[in-house]
């Protein structure tokens, strides 16, 4: 056995460095009291997006960080998300809380559909096929006539705000409050399979697969579930991004920018680690929210430009991303006594 | 549905198989040399497709005879972005490599629409116009022509590759760099070249297609994602096998679209590609 598997069997998981839990506690706290503070509606759709990003970034380093398999069509399950809660809510009614959980189990579907055959593929071979998939999706959606072809779904507003549908017309902070909690739950599940005998395994399979094998780690087995947890993280941010903006059409849920962007943020925060998308999200979307609002979002595509440039001096200075920047030992647990 | 149409949709299919084919080719040889798939490859036939553009616009020159300029345009701008960009990643993790030429695609394509704007544009009254008619088969003129130039420049780029000296040593780097420079090659130049000359193709044939296509700044992606199926299909690295795969995209996009659906076009080929890696993952022709 791996020694690292041994010592992730006998150590308690909670056994983290004490500082780094009470800087955590501290901002969640901070997180969950500052709406009342009377922060203005754009701040709240900046944290709202920030969560979002965050999570989808988490989504997709789970996939490609810890297995390391590069996914350039993880849009889809976005798309999936979103249209499964929309569609069941306006034909069916039914409510956005359950109906998740259709998009999520949609999302694992088709994981394991796209996974079984082509996560035997290696490296280049499986990153071009995930994008021509993503493709696929949009174009199919953007001609499938009971989800609304290409003018995509209005989902029917309730008159006043209501929990059950999901809607808040008044004010954006019980999303905000919606988003905060998806976040905290991502991120905790996550550091868990960071920690656990299967994230060791991912990261075995991502780093050697040979001798991954070797140790009886079933090599395509394990990718798969790390691409159908990956969907299944990545299918709630699509539904709640549809109660939240309650229009969605092929070219905004399937679009390729979705993809592109949570590939962004991993890189830019850091690659296999869990905080990585943390970072780049909480460094990336106040650019694109800001250079949208001083230098014009309509055809101008200047964020996207600095999108680029990002990816590229990040990929030849930082590989590790940003939280490379930070020492290792504070992020790292106690030394064993 | 007469036999007619059926002909004509192949040697539709015929002609825009071999543009696929070159610009494939390119894509293949930098892979052949360097491991690195060239995620921004679309963005290269968009840049060249526009330098046409401009240069017809602003010196009135015919995209015919601009191209010499296109190519050397295109190879030094591979120059450049092996130099600035590409040395950096060779060593890299295969990941890293991707998101680099991945974000390079963002860059290229998004400073495209700030500058030029994402309008529609084209080339009025080239000296490419007209077509011909053979029996009831219409053939446009500028589309036979960028097709049969683009089938020249291939075998150009094959008797290069596999007869000269430099593309010898160019074979020596990808199947071996160590090796390679040991016995004096330096693989460094040839990365250098070898993306001038992949570039170069994709020179050609976006030059040639300035004369008929439709010139914005999102013209590449399709093309692209067609090339990297070409290369799956003809084993990447393989450059005679793009040939027979752009011929077969070709062909499988205008039969496609005309026997089944044409809104599903892309999903054809898409599919092909799909079956070709699960079932024939070194691709249909292997390689060299």
């Amino acid at each position: 056995m791996d020694t690292k598997l041994e010592i992730a069997k006998s150590e308690p998981i909670w056994n983290t460095n004490n500082r780094v839990i009470s800087i955590i506690a501290g901002l969640i706290i901070i997180l969950f009291v500052l709406p009342l503070f009377g922060m203005n509606s754009f701040y709240l759709h900046l944290f709202i997006m920030i969560f979002m990003h965050a999570v989808m970034a988490q989504s997709w380093n789970v996939i490609a960080g810890f297995s390391g398999q590069i996914s350039l069509g993880h849009g889809a399950f976005f798309g999936i998300g979103a249209y499964a809660t929309s569609f069941f809510y306006m034909e069916y009614g039914i409510t956005p809380w359950i109906s998740i959980f259709f998009g999520m189990f949609v999302s694992a579907i088709f994981a394991v559909l796209i996974g079984i055959p082509m996560l035997r593929l290696s490296g280049h071979y499986f990153a071009i096929a995930t994008l021509l998939i993503g493709i696929s999706f949009q174009v199919v959606f953007q001609r499938w006539d009971l989800v609304g072809a290409a003018s995509g779904l209005w989902v029917t507003m309730t008159p006043e705000d209501s929990w059950s549908a999901l809607q808040f017309h008044s004010s954006k902070a019980p999303y905000y409050y919606v988003f905060l909690i998806f976040f905290l739950i991502t991120f905790f599940l996550v550091w868990l399979l960071s920690r656990s005998k299967l994230g060791y395994r991912l990261r075995a399979v991502r780093d050697d697969p040979q001798a991954a094998l070797s140790l009886c780690i079933n090599v395509s087995n394990y990718k798969i579930i790390a691409y159908v947890i990956s969907a299944m993280i990545m299918a709630p941010m699509g539904s709640l991004f549809a109660q939240y903006i309650l229009i969605i059409d092929p070219d905004r849920v399937f679009n390729i920018e979705i993809s592109i962007i949570v590939l962004l943020i991993t890189v830019l925060g850091g690659i296999g680690n869990v905080w990585g998308p943390i970072i780049g999200a909480a460094i990336l979307v106040p650019i694109s929210e800001y250079s949208r609002i001083y230098l014009g979002g309509t055809g101008g595509a200047v964020d996207l430009i600095f999108y680029g440039l990002i990816l590229m001096i990040i990929c030849i200075f930082r590989p590790n991303g940003l939280i490379s920047f930070i020492p290792k030992d504070i992020l790292e647990r106690k030394k064993q006594r | 549905m007469t036999s007619e149409i059926i002909i004509q949709a192949i040697v539709t299919g015929l002609m825009m198989g071999l543009i696929y084919a070159l610009i494939a080719a390119g894509l293949s040889l930098i892979f052949g040399l360097m491991e690195i798939v060239n995620f921004a490859h679309g963005e290269h036939l968009m840049l060249s497709m526009f330098s046409s553009f401009w240069l017809w616009s602003l010196f009135g020159l015919d995209p015919l005879f601009s191209i010499p300029i296109t190519i050397l345009l295109l190879a030094f701008c591979g120059i450049i972005t092996h130099y600035f960009l590409i040395r950096y990643i060779l060593k890299a993790k295969m990941l890293i490599q991707i998101c680099a030429t991945f974000g390079l695609s963002i860059f290229i394509r998004s400073i495209a629409q700030l500058l030029w704007t994402p309008d529609f544009r084209n080339v009025d009254k080239p000296l490419l116009e007209g077509r011909i008619e053979i029996g009831s088969v219409f053939i446009g003129q500028p589309q036979l022509y960028a097709s049969l130039v683009c089938l020249v420049a291939f075998f150009g780029l094959y008797w290069f590759v596999t007869k000269t000296e430099t593309g010898l040593a160019l074979q020596a780097t990808a199947q071996d760099r160590h090796a390679a420079e040991i016995l004096g090659i330096p693989s460094n130049k040839m990365f250098a070249i070898g993306w001038a000359i992949g570039l170069g193709c994709v020179g050609v044939a976006g030059g040639m297609m300035a004369n008929y296509f439709f010139i914005f700044t999102d013209v590449g992606i399709n093309f692209a994602l067609f090339a990297f199926v070409a290369v799956a299909l003809g084993g990447f690295g393989s450059i005679i096998g793009c040939l027979y795969a752009g011929i077969i995209i070709g062909l499988v996009e205008s039969l496609g679209g005309l026997l089944i659906d044409p809104s599903f076009k892309l999903l054809y080929v898409f599919a092909i590609y799909l079956l070709v890696v699960i079932y024939k993952p070194q691709g249909l022709f292997g390689r060299y």
